[in-house]
C-alpha cells in the first residue's frame, strides 16, 4: 500500500453493477471576456459514476464546481468549454450534436434545480408545463392522455387534489409543492438518472426532509440512479450510498457514505464534519479557517493547502491525486502518507 | 452533523454582471463619436455660415426647379434658390430653436419639479396632476393647439414646444428630490441649519445634472423634428425663411421635384441620429440608474 | 386587482376634467384673433358684423362664463361648431375618426408584428450582424421624420414605380363601401367587394408602413431586452434540461413572458402613432382627424382644434387604461393577488 503511485480508481458502485452514467475526467472552463484571458477553470478533471438504483451525493461549497459538472453532463453550458468524457448507457454525450442531447435530456437524464420559485414558468399552468415536458419526448401523446398522466404524476409525488392542481399557476403553490411539481416533470419521461442540484436549499427544514424522502422513494421504486448535489451534509447522511466531496473544481474525497461519516480522510472533509483533528494529537474540533480559493488564482499544488491545518511545504509542489485511504479515496498526500507509514509501523 | 457551508458568489453570476457593465461594443463607441462629430459640424456651419456662404438663403442663383447638378449641387427650388445653401442656412434656425426650447423646458420643468418636490403635500399633488394632464396629450396636438391659439410663427411655435416639453423635466427633478430628501446627508445638512435653498443647490442639483443632461441631449433631436413638423403644417416658420420643415412644405407643393425636400429632410435625420447616439453614449457613460448607488 | 382597476377608473373623470380644462385654457388663451377666421379680415372693421359674430359664438361673454358653457356643452356631448366647416365638431370628428383609426390600427399591428419579429431575432443572435441590423432599422425608424419619409416614398413608389396607390383612401370618384365600421378595408370585405378591398389596401399600405416604422424600434428594443432576460431565467434552463426543443423554449416559454411588458408599451406606441398620424395624414391627403386638425389649426378654428386635442388626450388616457387592464388579465400572477 505504501507504493501506490497511480491514481486509484474511484470506488465503484456496490454489487459491481454496470454504471448507467460515467463522468470521466471532465474539465469545464468558463471562457474569458477577451482574447488572452485563459478563462476560469471551474471543473478540473472530475470523475464520477452512478449505477441504477444507487444514490451518489456530491458535496461542496458554492463555486466548488459541482453544479458546473452536472450542467456539463447535459450539455447545458452556454459560455464554457467542456473537455473529458460523459457516457450515458455506453453512449458518449460530450460533443454529441444538440439533437442527440435533447433526446437524452429529460428522457434519459433529468435534472432539477435549486430554486423551485423560479424553476417554473409563472404564466403557464402546472398541467400545461407537465404536458410540455411529456410532449418533448412523446410527440404523439394525445391531450387527454397527457392530462391523465399529469394527474398520475402529481399523485405520484404526493400532491393532494392532483386534478385540481393541474389547473393551478405556480404562484398558487407553496415552495415544497413547486419542488414536487418539478420532480414530477423530471420523472415524466421515466429517466434513468435524476440529477438533483440543491433540491432542498430553498425550502423550509420540515419540507426539506419530505423532499429528500420522496427522492429516495423514487429511487427505490423506479430504480433511478440519483445524483444529489448539495452543500448540506445532513441531507447526505440519510439519502446517499456514496459521497464525493468537491473542492475548487476537483474531487478531494470519494467513498461509501458510512465510511466517510465514520472517518473522513481529507482535511476538508473533516472540516466539513466539524471534527478536524491533528493526527498526532488528541482531537479538538477546529472549524475551517480562511476563504474558499478563487478559481482564478489557484495555488500550484493542493488547492486546499492555504486553508489546511495539516499543510506541509511539500503540499505546494504538485496537486495531489486520489489514493486509497481505508474504504475511500482521498486526494491528500499528507493523510495518505501518514496512513501508509502507520500501516508499516503496525 | 448539519454542516451547511456559507454560500459564496458563483463565478458565473459575477462574470455576467461585469460583462454587461464594462463592455460596450466598439461600433457603439464609434457611433457616439460620429454623433459628436456630426453635431459639431452642424454647429460650426450654423455659426460661421455668413462668412463663407456663396449665396444668401434668399438669393436666386439660377433657373427654377433645376435638378441637382454642377451649378447647384442639390438643385434649385421653385424660385431658383439653391436648396443645399438654404438647407445649411436652415441650421441657423433649427438648432437655436431646439436649444432654446430645451433650455426653456429644463428651466421651467426643474423649477416646477423642485417646488413640487420641496413643498410636498397639496402643492406637490396639484403640480404633478398638471404634469400628468399635460403629458396625456400627444405633443404635436398640444403644440398645434397652442400655436393655433396664438397664431402661426416660429416664436409662438417655440413657446408652444416649451409648454409641451417641461413636464418630463419636472417629473425627473421631483423624483430626484424625493429620492434624496430622506437620505442621511441631506437630513443632517438640514439639521445643522442649512437653508432649503442651500441644500437644493449643494446636494440635489448636482445629482440631478446627469439625468437631465442625458434626457436633454436625446430630446434635442426630437425638438428639431417637432419644429420641422410644426413648420411643415404651416404653424412654425413661414415659407420664405429657410427652415427645414418649411422647406419640406415647399417640396410638397413641388411634389415631382423630389430634391427640394430631400436635402432638408436629410439634415433633420443627421441631427436626430447624432443626438440619439450622443444621448445613448452619455446614458451608458454616466450609467444614470447607478447615480445613487 | 379589482380594487386597483376600480381606482384607476375612478380617477378617470378627474383626469378628463383636467384634460378638458387644459384644452379650454389652451384654446382660449388666444392672442391671435379668432374673429378673422369667422368673418374674414375685411369685415373686421365693420362693428355690426363683429358684434353679431361675437354674440353668435359666445365670444362676448367673460372667460369664466365661456368656461362654464364649454364644460356644460361637453357634458351634453357638444364640442361646439367648427368656424370653418360650420358643422358640429363632434359630427366632423365622427365622420373622420374611422379613417384615422384604420390607419393607426393598421400601423400598430404592422409595427408590433415586425417589431416583435426583429426583437426575437436580435435576442437570438445577440451581438451578431442580425442584432445590429435590427437595432439600426429601429433607430432609423424613430429618427426619420415621418412626413418627409412619406413624401419621398409616395414619390418613389407611387409616382415613379406605381407599386402602390396614391393619396387618399380610394381612387378619385370611387364610391366607398356602405358604412358599417367606417374602415374601408373591413366594410368592403363584409360586402364582398373584392376589387374595392384591394384598392383600399393599396392606398393604406404606404402610410401605414411609414407610421409603423417608428413603432418597430420601440417594440423591438423592448422585446429584445425582455426576451434576453427571460432566456437567462431559471425556468428556461429547466425547460431545456427537460429536453424541450429550443424553438419551443423560445416560443412557448420565454416569449410569452417577454411579451407581457410589450402590452404596456403599446399605449406609448399608440400616442406616438397619433402624433405622427397628424403629419402623415396631411402628406397622404388622408381624410382623417389628423388632416382635419391641421386644417383647423391653420384657420385658427379653435372649436375644431379643441375638439381634436380633447380627442387626442382622451385616446391616450383610454389606451393607457386598456393596456393596464390587458396586462393584469394576461399575467396570472396579478390576476389573483
Amino acid at each position: 500500500m505504501t507504493t501506490v503511485t497511480t491514481t486509484a480508481p474511484a470506488p465503484g458502485s456496490s454489487a459491481g453493477e454496470q454504471p448507467v452514467l460515467t463522468i470521466d475526467d471532465v474539465h469545464v472552463t468558463f471562457r474569458g471576456e477577451h482574447h488572452g484571458d485563459p478563462g476560469i477553470p471551474a471543473v478540473r478533471g472530475v470523475s464520477l459514476q452512478v449505477a441504477a438504483g444507487e444514490a451518489l451525493a456530491v458535496v461542496g461549497e458554492s463555486g466548488s464546481g459541482k453544479s458546473a459538472t452536472m450542467l456539463a453532463v447535459l450539455g447545458l453550458h452556454g459560455h464554457a468549454t467542456v473537455r473529458g468524457s460523459v457516457r450515458f448507457d455506453g453512449r458518449e454525450l460530450l460533443g454529441s450534436p444538440e439533437s442527440v442531447l435533447r433526446t437524452v435530456r429529460g428522457a434519459g437524464i433529468a435534472m432539477i434545480f435549486q430554486d423551485p420559485m423560479t424553476s417554473l414558468n409563472p404564466v403557464l399552468t402546472v398541467g400545461r408545463q407537465l404536458a410540455m415536458a411529456m410532449h418533448a419526448h412523446q410527440p404523439g401523446l394525445s391531450r387527454q392522455a397527457a392530462q391523465q398522466r399529469a394527474v398520475e404524476l402529481l399523485e405520484r409525488v404526493a400532491i393532494p387534489q392532483a386534478r385540481r392542481r393541474c389547473e393551478a399557476y405556480p404562484h398558487e403553490l407553496s415552495g415544497g409543492m413547486r419542488q414536487r411539481v418539478i420532480i414530477a416533470m423530471a420523472i415524466a419521461n421515466r429517466p434513468r438518472v435524476l440529477i438533483a442540484d440543491e433540491p432542498t436549499t430553498a425550502l423550509d427544514v420540515t419540507v426539506q426532509a419530505q423532499i429528500v424522502e420522496l427522492l429516495g422513494e423514487l429511487r427505490r421504486d423506479e430504480g433511478l440512479a440519483l445524483i444529489l448535489v448539495t452543500h448540506d451534509l445532513g441531507v447526505v447522511a440519510g439519502a446517499a450510498d456514496r459521497v464525493a466531496v468537491m473542492y475548487a473544481g476537483t474531487v478531494v474525497e470519494h467513498g461509501p457514505v458510512d465510511a466517510f461519516f465514520a472517518a473522513p480522510g481529507h482535511p476538508y472533509g473533516r472540516g466539513l464534519l466539524g471534527c478536524l483533528a491533528r493526527l498526532d494529537r488528541d482531537a479538538e474540533p477546529v472549524p475551517i479557517g480562511g476563504h474558499p480559493v478563487s478559481p482564478r488564482q489557484l495555488p500550484p499544488g493542493c488547492s486546499f493547502a492555504p486553508r489546511c491545518p495539516l499543510a506541509e511545504p511539500s503540499c505546494d509542489d504538485h496537486p495531489p491525486s486520489l489514493r486509497p485511504w481505508g474504504a475511500t479515496v482521498v486526494a491528500c498526500d499528507v493523510v495518505t502518507r501518514a496512513a501508509g507509514s502507520s500501516m508499516v509501523a503496525s | 452533523m448539519n454542516a451547511a457551508i456559507a454560500p459564496t458568489v458563483e463565478p458565473t453570476a459575477a462574470r455576467r454582471t461585469s460583462r454587461s457593465a464594462r463592455h460596450r461594443p466598439a461600433w457603439r463607441r464609434g457611433a457616439a463619436l460620429a454623433g459628436l462629430v456630426v453635431l459639431g459640424v452642424w454647429i460650426v456651419i450654423a455659426l460661421t455660415l455668413p462668412w463663407w456662404s456663396p449665396h444668401g438663403p434668399r438669393d436666386v442663383v439660377g433657373p427654377r426647379l433645376r435638378p441637382p447638378g454642377r451649378h447647384a449641387w442639390m438643385g434649385t427650388d421653385a424660385l431658383g434658390r439653391d436648396v443645399l445653401i438654404r438647407t445649411l442656412w436652415g441650421a441657423r434656425t433649427s438648432l437655436p430653436v431646439a436649444v432654446i426650447v430645451i433650455a426653456g423646458a429644463v428651466l421651467l420643468g426643474c423649477l416646477i419639479g423642485a417646488v413640487a418636490g420641496a413643498a410636498g403635500g397639496l402643492t406637490d399633488a396639484v403640480l404633478m396632476r398638471l404634469v400628468d394632464i399635460t403629458m396625456a396629450f400627444p405633443p404635436v396636438l398640444l403644440a398645434m393647439a397652442i400655436t393655433a391659439s396664438r397664431g402661426p410663427g416660429i416664436g409662438n411655435a417655440l413657446m408652444a414646444m416649451v409648454l409641451v416639453w417641461w413636464p418630463i423635466y419636472a417629473r425627473l427633478l421631483r423624483s430626484q428630490i424625493v429620492a434624496v430628501r430622506h437620505r442621511e446627508f441631506v437630513e443632517s445638512a438640514t439639521a445643522v441649519g442649512a437653508s432649503p435653498l442651500l441644500t437644493l443647490r449643494r446636494y440635489i442639483l448636482p445629482m440631478s445634472f446627469t439625468p437631465v443632461l442625458v434626457n436633454a441631449s436625446m430630446d434635442l433631436g426630437q425638438v428639431v423634428m417637432l419644429t420641422a413638423a410644426l413648420s411643415f403644417i404651416g404653424l412654425g416658420a413661414r415659407p420664405p425663411s429657410p427652415e427645414w420643415g418649411a422647406m419640406i412644405t415647399e417640396g410638397a407643393t413641388n411634389f415631382y421635384q423630389w430634391w427640394i425636400a430631400l436635402c432638408p429632410g436629410l439634415a433633420i435625420v443627421t441631427v436626430v441620429l447624432a443626438c440619439n447616439f450622443v444621448g445613448d453614449a452619455l446614458r451608458d457613460t454616466f450609467d444614470v440608474r447607478d447615480t445613487f448607488e | 386587482m379589482i380594487r386597483y382597476l376600480a381606482r384607476r377608473v375612478a380617477v378617470m373623470p378627474l383626469l378628463l376634467l383636467g384634460t378638458a380644462s387644459m384644452v379650454f385654457v389652451v384654446s382660449r388663451a388666444t392672442s391671435g384673433n379668432p374673429l378673422v377666421s369667422i368673418v374674414g379680415a375685411r369685415n373686421l372693421n365693420n362693428p355690426v358684423i363683429v358684434a353679431a359674430a361675437k354674440q353668435r359664438w359666445g365670444l362676448d361673454r367673460s372667460l369664466p362664463v365661456q368656461y362654464g358653457r364649454f364644460m356644460i356643452n361637453l357634458l351634453r356631448g357638444d364640442l361646439g361648431t367648427s368656424f370653418s366647416t360650420r358643422r358640429p365638431v363632434l359630427r366632423d370628428l365622427w365622420d373622420r375618426l374611422p379613417a384615422t383609426l384604420e390607419l393607426t390600427i393598421a400601423a400598430l399591428v404592422l409595427g408590433s408584428a415586425v417589431g416583435i419579429l426583429l426583437g426575437v431575432l436580435a435576442a437570438r443572435h445577440r451581438n451578431r450582424a442580425l442584432d445590429h441590423g435590427a437595432r439600426a432599422v429601429g433607430l432609423l425608424g424613430s429618427s426619420l421624420p415621418a412626413f418627409w419619409l412619406g413624401m419621398l416614398l409616395l414619390y418613389l413608389l407611387y409616382s415613379r414605380l406605381g407599386w402602390v396607390q396614391g393619396p387618399n383612401r380610394l381612387n378619385a370618384r370611387v364610391r366607398p363601401p356602405t358604412r358599417l365600421t367606417g374602415f374601408f378595408t373591413v366594410d368592403s370585405l363584409l360586402h364582398g367587394q373584392w376589387s374595392l378591398l384591394w384598392q383600399a389596401c393599396m392606398h393604406l399600405v404606404l402610410p401605414a408602413t411609414v407610421l409603423a416604422w417608428g413603432v418597430v424600434g420601440i417594440v423591438s428594443r423592448l422585446v429584445r431586452a425582455s426576451l434576453l432576460e427571460e432566456l437567462s431565467s431559471e425556468y428556461v434552463r429547466v425547460a431545456r434540461a427537460m429536453g424541450l426543443r429550443e424553438r419551443t423554449v423560445v416560443a412557448t416559454h420565454a416569449l410569452r413572458n417577454a411579451l407581457l411588458p410589450t402590452i404596456t408599451i403599446v399605449a406609448f406606441a399608440f400616442a406616438y402613432l397619433i402624433t405622427n398620424a397628424v403629419l402623415v395624414e396631411k402628406v397622404f391627403s388622408w381624410p382623417g382627424v389628423g388632416s382635419y386638425a391641421v386644417e383647423a389649426a391653420r384657420q385658427l378654428d379653435y372649436p375644431a382644434v379643441a375638439g381634436v386635442t380633447l380627442l387626442g388626450g382622451l385616446a391616450f388616457l383610454l389606451t393607457n387604461l386598456v393596456s393596464d387592464i390587458a396586462y393584469t388579465m394576461a399575467d396570472p400572477r396579478i390576476q389573483l393577488s
